[in-house]
């Protein structure tokens, strides 16, 4: 599409473009010089604030490793008990009984409509006055415990979806040869929508990732960017280098995953045993949501 | 109960007049910053094309806590970038609005880009044969298109916006999240009552937003 927007460059379009390629390259420069000095002028740019992070391997082990453990565990945790749940949801909105189908939408409509931080935050309170959980492992709790209730709702929207995108033919011919509803979701709609929705919810898996850093900064969890924290007390107000450090792993992650769902995609289309069916994982929130892929 | 919401000792509307406004400014810079970036990613200059590219597929894949934390600590702290505001509470709000329009105009300039895709090739063809130029030709007649075809996701995106405002808790903007987590921890006996006032005040933000621009979206869809 891109190429359709201009013509192919001729004498005079090409030595427009390199102006403006040059303009461009003066102004980034500008601002890059502009913050390397003012961190210069910060003592942001020494390298004993850099270089443990490549001389020291302590650094690795003691902090952002563990760190990195903690945001996987806890995104991990998440998804493992948000995909039954989300299952069991979508499909129940989907059911005939309206005393299910209603209430069911009700409660997903509800979680996916309220910032899943102050689901955080409420479970933290939670476990705080009902519960005995020990104060180390709470915040991964209420962590896991608002993701779940945020990533189950919009699972069930990708399950719904995912099942909405078969062939009505698929439905019909279940039917035909005498399923019932139960047989018919089991063994018919399910087994094919999975592969429909498997990009989704390896998207909605960066999505999980990046909230874990949520918990690390308001609720104290010891996830990556809270290691932030305590390697700057540590190696001394390297506060810069410790978040870029911090960022460029959580970027690392989840770029691969990103990558992961992209081939996915593109692999699930192009294979022969499908039906061709596939829930859009940028724009699963379009057909009826509440931007959930962000 | 619900004696907090009267004691006079919390803001509540206060609270989300702070979220209303850093949702209101963040969409209105990240819709400009969105559309440069895809105008950036479509353009015929090969480098502004990278760092479009670069910039939306580095900045997508960061949690926006980073970000946000990052221009307390980065832009504020270290650079000394104050962005004109006097009062430290300006200052946090005004890097929260920044954080925001960094992460969600990417998240714009994507719903924009697979709107331009809806826009038949004959479009352009049509555009160019009249000898409009690239800006002319995007300005003029593909992105009006375009626009009207993504009302629905960018809907989304709004929603999802309004809902990652309160990301700004964490460097202390005192939006609807921050007094909730002081209201939870100072009114323990009232928890659900707390939790179910300030969701239903995300409720009441995101819903009528969902409903209205799902109205609109039909409305202004160009008919093929």
């Amino acid at each position: 599409m891109t190429s359709v927007l201009y013509d192919a460059p001729g004498p005079g379009a090409k030595r427009r473009n390199i102006i403006y390629t040059v303009v461009f390259v003066v102004l980034i420069g500008l601002a890059a010089w502009w913050v390397l000095a003012t961190m210069d002028e910060k003592n942001q740019l020494d390298a004993d604030k850099w270089s443990p992070f490549v001389t020291d391997s302590r650094v690795w082990t003691t902090f952002l490793l563990p760190g990195l453990l903690e945001t996987l565990k806890a995104a991990a945790l998440s998804l493992v008990i948000a995909l039954p749940l989300g299952a069991i949801l979508g499909i129940g909105r989907l059911s005939d009984h309206a005393w299910i189908s209603v209430p069911v939408g009700v409660v997903v409509e509800f979680f996916r409509s309220i910032p899943v931080l102050i689901m955080m935050v409420f479970a933290h309170q939670l476990f705080v006055l009902f519960s005995t959980i020990d104060s180390e492992v709470r915040p991964l709790y209420a962590v896991v415990t608002g993701l779940v209730l945020y990533n189950a709702s919009v699972i069930a929207e990708i399950v719904r979806s995912g099942i909405q995108s078969l062939p009505t033919g698929q439905t019909d011919a279940a039917k035909a040869i005498g399923m019932r509803k139960g047989q018919m979701m089991l063994f018919v709609l399910l087994p094919q929508a999975v592969t429909a929705m498997l990009p989704a919810l390896v998207s909605q898996l960066v999505v999980i990732v990046k909230d874990t850093a949520l918990g690390g900064a308001i609720l104290g969890f010891n996830e990556l960017l809270f290691q932030v924290r305590t390697i700057t007390a540590n190696y001394g107000a390297n506060t810069i280098a410790a978040l870029t450090v911090v960022a460029l792993i959580f970027i690392l992650v989840n770029f691969a995953l990103t990558s992961f769902a992209s081939w996915l995609e593109r692999r699930l289309r192009e294979g022969k045993k499908s039906t061709g069916a596939m829930v859009d994982r940028n724009v699963i929130d379009a057909a009826g949501g509440m931007g959930a892929a962000l | 109960m619900f004696e907090f919401l009267t004691s006079g000792r919390y803001d509540l509307l206060g609270a989300f007049w702070v979220t209303v406004q850093l949702t209101l400014y963040s969409a209105v810079g990240s819709l400009v910053w969105g559309t440069l970036l895809a105008g950036m990613r479509v353009s015929p200059v090969p480098l502004m094309r990278g760092f479009g590219t670069a910039y939306v597929n580095v900045v997508r894949n960061t949690p926006l806590t980073i970000i946000i934390v990052g221009s307390l600590l980065g832009l504020y702290q270290t650079l000394g970038f104050e962005l004109g505001a006097e009062r430290s509470e300006d200052i946090g709000f005004r890097l929260a609005v920044l954080g925001l329009v960094a992460y969600t105009g990417t998240f714009v300039c994507e719903a924009l880009r697979s709107g331009i895709n809806t826009v038949p090739v004959g479009q352009a063809e049509a555009a160019r044969a009249l000898g409009l130029g690239f800006t002319q030709v995007l300005t003029l007649i593909i992105l009006p298109q375009a626009f009207r075809s993504v009302v629905a996701p960018l809907a989304n995106v709004l929603i999802a916006l309004t809902k990652n405002t309160t990301v700004a808790a964490a460097i202390g903007v005192a939006e609807a999240a921050y007094l909730m987590k002081n209201m939870v921890e100072n009114e323990s006996d009232a928890l659900f009552a707390v939790f179910g006032v300030v969701a239903l005040g995300f409720v009441l933000l995101t819903l009528p937003t969902g409903l209205l621009l799902g109205w609109v979206s039909k409305r202004v869809a160009v008919k093929r």
